[in-house]
Formats: C-alpha cells, sequence, structure tokens
C-alpha cells in the first residue's frame, strides 16, 4: 500500500500549481448559468487550452498532455484549490471525449476535439426526454434514414448548457423495432447535431434559482451527416452507458472539488468560530464540519483505490453507482452546514456558497437517480435479487 | 501511487481468516461471555503464534513492527469474526511498554500470545476491559504507569463479551513523567486504529450476513432482498463501509492523529448503521440472544465508542490540518 507520488508526478503538481497561480482570474467569474458568465467561462477555457491544461489527460495531438489517471487527479487538486472557475466545458471534455476515444472514428477526434478543448465549441447533453430520465431506455425521440444522414424528430429535456451551448450528443431511436418487441435497449444510435440547425428549438429552463442552467430541445427533422453518427447505428446504448459510467464516476467529479470544498468550510467555520462564541459552544454544527473534512478525505482514497485498480487493468463497473451516490450525498451535506454556519447570510444567492447549494441540490437526481444507483449497488454488488422498482 | 493491498497483506488476511473461520469464533465468543476464558485464550496463543502482536513491537521487543497496515487488516479480521478478549488493548500495551523501554518486561509474552494484557488510560475510561481475563493490567494515571495489583467489579456491558473492571489501585510503579504521557498518546492511537479495524470487520460481517438473509428469507411470495425498501438500506450499509475502509488503510500508513481519528468517526458509525440495518432487516429473530448474529450486533456500539468518542474523535480531525 502507497500513497506517495513520484518525483515527475510532483513535477507535474508543482507545474500546474504554478500555471494556475499565474493564470486563475483574481475574482471569480460571473455565474457559468447566465450569458454573461457563459462567455467569461469561454475565454477561460480558451486561455487554459493556450496553457496546454484544458484536457490534460488527451493526447498531446489533440492539446492534451497524455495524463495518466493519477496526474488527471493531481490536476483536478490543483485546479479547484487554487480556485479556478468551473468547467463549462465538462460535457463535452467529461462524457463526450472519452466516447470518441473509445468508439469515434480518427477523423471526428480530429475534427470535434481541438474546438472542444479551445471552448471554441461547447457541448450540450441531450439525454433525457419528458418520458425516459431514469427509465433512459424508454426513449422516443427518432432518428429516420435519409441521403447521406439522418434526420431527428422528438423532444429532449434537462439538456445540461444547452441554453448558451453550440452543439449537443445524445441517443435517438433509429429502429423502432426492438422496442415494439419489448427490447427498448436496441435499436437507438449516438449522434452529434448542431444546436443551431434549421428545425432545432431551444427553450432554457430556469432551475430553482432561475438561471437557464439547462433547456428543452424540439427537433423537427433536423438533419446529421453520417459523419456525426458514434460509433455503428443500433449500438447507441452500450455506447452511452459507457460514458455514464465515466459521468457517475470519477471524471465527473473527482476528488479535488470536495477537498477544496472541505476546506473552505473548515476555513468558514473557524473564522466564525473567532466571531461568535455561539459558534465555538456549537458541537453539532462542529461534528458536522469534522464529517465535511472526513467525506472530502474518503472521497480522495477511495477514488486513489479505483485509480489503482484501473492502472492495473480492472474494469470498475457497477463501482461507479457507490461513487455516484456519495459524492451527490457528500456535497449536499457540505453545502448545508455552511449554510448553517452562514445563518442569515446563507439565504443571500448571490454568495458562493448559496450557489454551490443549489447546485448540489440537484446532484442526487441527475447522472441516474440516486435510487436507481442504489438498486445498482444492491443487485450488481449485493447480488441482491431484482425486483419491482 | 499504489493504495492497494499487497499480495503479501491479503495473503495474511486470508490466512487468519481461513484460521477463525476453522475455530468456530461463535462458541468461543459465548464461552468468554460466560466467564470461561480457556477457549479464547486458547485462540489468542494462535493468533500471537501467527504474528499478530508482533505487529505492534519493534524489533528489539522481538515484534516485526511497527506495520500498522498489517495489524489493521488482523484486527479487520478479528472483528469479521467478532474474536473476543483485550486484543486492542494488548496491542496498546504492547506500544506503551516498548516506548517506555518495556519496564516491566512483559513484551516477550505479549508479542508470543503468551500473555494477555489490559489497560486504562484515564484519559479515555476509567474501566480495562477484560480485566478478569488479562495476566497484566496497566493503568495509566496522569503521567504515571502502573502495574495494578488487579482489578474491581466486572461490570455488565451491552456486548456480554465485553467485560470492563475499574483497575485496582497502588502495585507497582512502572514508570512517570512527560515520556509517559507521549507513550500513551501513541498507544492510544494505535488502539484507535485497531478498533477502527475492529469495526469495519464487524460492520463487514453483519452486511454479509444480513445480505444472505435477505436472499434466502421471503415474504409476500418475494425474497425480501427483492423489494426496493430493503435493497437501499443494504446499499447505503456498503457504501459506508466502503469509504471507511480507504480512511482506515490511509490512516496506517499515515499514523497521523486526524486521519486516526477520521478513521475511527467513518468505521465506527459505519458498523454501527450496519448493526442498525442487520437489526431491522432480520426483524425479531435478529432481536434473539441465540441467533449467532448478536455476537456482531451487540459489538457495534461499544466499538464505535471506545478508545475515542465519535465527538472527540471529530474534534481531534478538525485540529489537525485541513485537508
Amino acid at each position: 500500500m502507497d500513497l506517495s507520488y513520484t518525483a515527475e508526478e510532483e513535477e507535474f503538481r508543482a507545474a500546474a500549481r504554478a500555471w494556475l497561480r499565474a493564470h486563475v482570474p483574481p475574482e471569480p467569474l460571473p455565474s457559468l448559468e447566465t450569458a454573461e458568465g457563459f462567455a467569461a467561462h469561454r475565454v477561460w477555457e480558451g486561455r487554459l487550452a493556450a496553457g496546454g491544461w484544458s484536457a490534460v489527460s488527451w493526447p498531446e495531438r489533440y492539446g492534451g498532455r497524455d495524463a495518466d489517471l493519477t496526474r488527471w487527479l493531481l490536476f483536478e487538486e490543483e485546479y479547484y484549490a487554487a480556485g479556478a472557475p468551473g468547467r463549462v466545458s465538462q460535457n463535452g471534455v467529461s462524457l463526450l471525449a472519452p466516447t470518441l476515444f473509445a468508439y469515434g472514428t480518427e477523423e471526428q477526434r480530429a475534427r470535434v476535439l481541438p474546438p472542444m478543448a479551445t471552448g471554441e465549441v461547447i457541448w450540450a447533453q441531450a439525454w433525457s426526454e419528458p418520458e425516459a430520465g431514469s427509465d433512459l431506455a424508454s426513449l422516443t425521440s427518432r432518428a429516420v434514414r435519409t441521403d447521406g444522414g439522418w434526420l431527428l424528430s422528438g423532444q429532449k429535456t434537462w439538456s445540461s448548457r444547452a441554453a448558451f451551448a453550440d452543439r449537443a450528443f445524445g441517443i435517438f431511436r433509429s429502429d423502432p423495432g426492438p422496442a415494439a418487441e419489448g427490447r427498448p435497449h436496441r435499436g437507438l444510435t449516438y449522434l452529434m447535431f448542431d444546436l443551431r440547425a434549421p428545425g432545432v428549438t431551444v427553450r432554457p429552463v430556469g432551475r430553482l434559482d432561475g438561471r437557464p442552467a439547462f433547456a428543452e430541445l424540439f427537433l423537427d427533422d433536423v438533419f446529421v451527416p453520417d459523419e456525426d453518427v458514434v460509433g455503428e447505428p443500433g449500438q447507441g446504448w452500450r455506447i452511452a452507458m459507457s460514458a455514464t459510467g465515466n459521468e457517475r464516476g470519477l471524471t465527473l467529479r473527482s476528488p479535488g472539488r470536495f477537498l477544496a470544498a472541505a476546506d473552505r468550510l473548515v476555513r468558514l467555520w473557524r473564522e466564525r468560530s473567532e466571531a461568535s462564541a455561539g459558534v465555538t459552544a456549537d458541537s453539532a454544527l462542529r461534528d458536522r464540519v469534522a464529517d465535511a473534512v472526513i467525506g472530502a478525505r474518503a472521497y480522495r482514497l477511495f477514488t486513489a483505490a479505483g485509480a489503482a485498480r484501473l492502472a492495473e487493468g480492472a474494469d470498475l463497473g457497477a463501482e461507479s453507482s457507490l461513487n455516484k451516490v456519495f459524492w451527490s450525498t457528500f456535497d449536499l451535506a457540505l453545502h448545508e452546514t455552511a449554510l448553517d454556519l452562514l445563518g442569515p447570510e446563507g439565504e443571500s444567492a448571490d454568495s458562493a456558497w448559496a450557489e454551490g447549494y443549489v447546485f448540489a441540490l440537484a446532484g442526487p437526481i441527475y447522472a441516474g437517480t440516486n435510487e436507481i444507483q442504489r438498486d445498482i449497488i444492491a443487485e450488481r454488488l449485493l447480488g441482491l435479487p431484482k425486483g419491482r422498482r | 501511487m499504489r493504495f492497494l493491498p499487497t499480495d503479501e497483506q491479503r495473503a495474511f488476511a486470508r490466512s487468519l481468516d481461513a484460521m477463525l473461520t476453522a475455530a468456530g469464533t461463535p462458541g468461543i465468543v459465548r464461552a468468554w461471555a460466560a466467564g470461561d476464558p480457556g477457549p479464547g485464550r486458547a485462540l489468542w496463543a494462535r493468533l500471537g503464534a501467527a504474528g499478530v502482536f508482533a505487529l505492534a513491537a519493534p524489533e528489539a521487543y522481538e515484534g516485526v513492527g511497527p506495520l500498522p497496515a498489517e495489524l489493521a487488516h488482523a484486527f479487520v479480521e478479528s472483528g469479521r469474526h467478532a474474536v473476543p478478549g483485550p486484543l486492542v488493548e494488548t496491542v496498546a500495551a504492547t506500544v506503551l511498554l516498548a516506548e517506555l523501554g518495556d519496564p516491566a518486561k512483559r513484551l516477550p509474552g505479549l508479542v508470543a500470545g503468551e500473555t494477555v494484557a489490559t489497560l486504562a488510560l484515564d484519559v479515555c475510561s476509567p474501566y480495562a476491559l477484560d480485566a478478569d481475563a488479562a495476566d497484566v493490567v496497566l493503568a495509566v494515571t496522569g503521567d504515571e504507569v502502573w502495574l495494578a495489583p488487579g482489578h474491581g467489579e466486572v461490570r455488565v456491558s451491552a456486548d456480554p463479551a465485553r467485560r470492563p473492571a475499574p483497575p485496582l489501585p497502588g502495585g507497582e510503579l512502572l514508570a512517570a513523567g512527560p515520556a509517559v504521557r507521549a507513550a500513551a498518546r501513541r498507544a492510544r492511537d494505535w488502539a484507535l486504529l485497531a478498533t477502527a479495524a475492529q469495526s469495519l470487520g464487524v460492520g463487514l460481517a453483519l452486511l454479509d450476513r444480513t445480505v444472505a438473509y435477505a436472499r434466502q428469507r421471503t415474504q409476500f411470495g418475494a425474497p425480501i432482498g427483492s423489494f426496493q425498501a430493503v435493497k437501499h438500506r443494504l446499499a447505503d450499509t456498503l457504501l459506508g463501509l466502503e469509504f471507511a475502509r480507504p480512511l482506515l488503510f490511509g490512516a496506517a500508513l499515515t499514523c497521523e492523529s486526524g486521519d486516526l481519528a477520521a478513521a475511527k468517526v467513518a468505521t465506527g458509525e459505519a458498523a454501527y448503521a450496519a448493526a442498525r440495518t442487520a437489526l431491522q432487516i432480520h426483524g425479531a429473530v435478529g432481536y434473539t440472544d441465540e441467533l449467532d448474529l448478536s455476537l456482531w450486533l451487540r459489538k457495534a456500539r461499544p466499538l464505535r465508542d471506545a478508545w475515542g468518542t465519535p465527538s472527540w474523535c471529530r474534534a481531534r480531525v478538525l485540529a489537525g490540518p485541513t485537508p
């Protein structure tokens, strides 16, 4: 058992830290869920890319650093510890890019990845539909064969980033036959499409704080050329599932984010304890602050063990469901503790803690609800029998 | 970085598991609880021969340590099999005496598993566990270590296999001065680690038994393990244990005070939650003494509070460096 880093890894960390120290904006950017903030975050992605830090795990020819999982985790720790802005390109970098590496063509990678790295093209995910959320395979939006490509029709919803993004990726029913025979996971195709193409209507949907963090997409015979099909037509489910494994697992929520948040929480608690005897005396609140530190460390170490197994060729599979339930539950508890520490000030929607809290509220819902994740844990990791949901 | 058990550590844990499975610990626990330490002492000697206590002692005292990660593996197995007796206390006594230069000349016996020791640290508890079955009873008061002349009345614990009793005052003064405090702090750190490991093992055993029960017990014509309410409780139990595990082994690697305390909180809370779930899912049969499940059920709560309550541990986490 070993928790130490090699000299090369420490060098990588130092280089990331130095670059971030010199480049992270001194003032937080406006919320990326506003048009102004989205534009500012796009500029930040360009700056990150110019430094070679926007997609460190990619091969160098696409603008990455060929970083392995350990280095990626180190970069993320440094990134969040430096207080760097949230990643507006996250859907693309953490969901679409790994899918293209696994299933895309060389032509697609060369065309799609460089502008993704620079923030020139920002991607939205388009999985859910009004009647297909946790039961995603029940989706009904269609892809119909046409000359040189496909025509997409139907409705997608809860499409993150879509209010301001450029392109989107999702799965569509290209062959209704299997679904009619009770095999809804078959006959689906994974496609990328332009959010500004003729036939696309984007209706931003305000989340709990009113900001358009996601949107509904109405698709009416939207043409998609063959070159934008990812993998084989009909294989969309398998391809998408490999991406959602990434989403639930560590690539969406690396430990760095929570280590930095727990650190900020402890600092807040110390400040408030010095200012108020009531806070000092509140041992229940103190225990919750300690639990944030403990949880962040647990997640970091759990991830380190997972990374070591991945490096040895293991497939984490259903274990990503453990990650997902853990970080989403933990993130919310951490932010609730911060709001309790802030007291009446916590109500202000402008504070970073309040924005983080609103975001954390969604954690148990997106990337596969925690109820579905617990079913997966119980059935696949504990071997309990399948039953009615 | 390779934060996974080594092949040797896995093999060591597997061999202890095989030995303890063959020993049939439930009968040994029940005898211990009834005041017959004979079978427990026999098992103790075998654990000593397997090298468990040597992990806490340096080579100068015939140990092979300090090897905290290996000790953690061994104590997870002791918890999984509900091994009775002052195992944690013997480890703490070993560390304490080694730090002080073995003033009582007991270490070789402790390391070999021939001597059973217990101790009471005044800052933790006025009671020494299983003093009635131990050969050596130590008491740390302030900056003095005493070899107690015996023990007072044995008290009833929530876990009948735990038999706390106060050391009698007086006896032989083994050491005094600031070095005692430092040695006692180190002994307590090892006790935290060993207790955390035992807790994890207790929690894992409770989960295993409850999953097996939920698969075979039927109600309304279906295994209860197919009901979502049951599944989700068991999923949360696994979650608690699986995120406590890396804290335990991470703390064994750093031996840093805040890390040890974090591991103790997480394993103690996860095992206690596992006990609550195990009881609920077993239903009334779980609420009986005769089902062996009770041996683990009753351990979870005392282990959660032994050697550092959750609240004390959380304060210690916050006293350390931030994450």
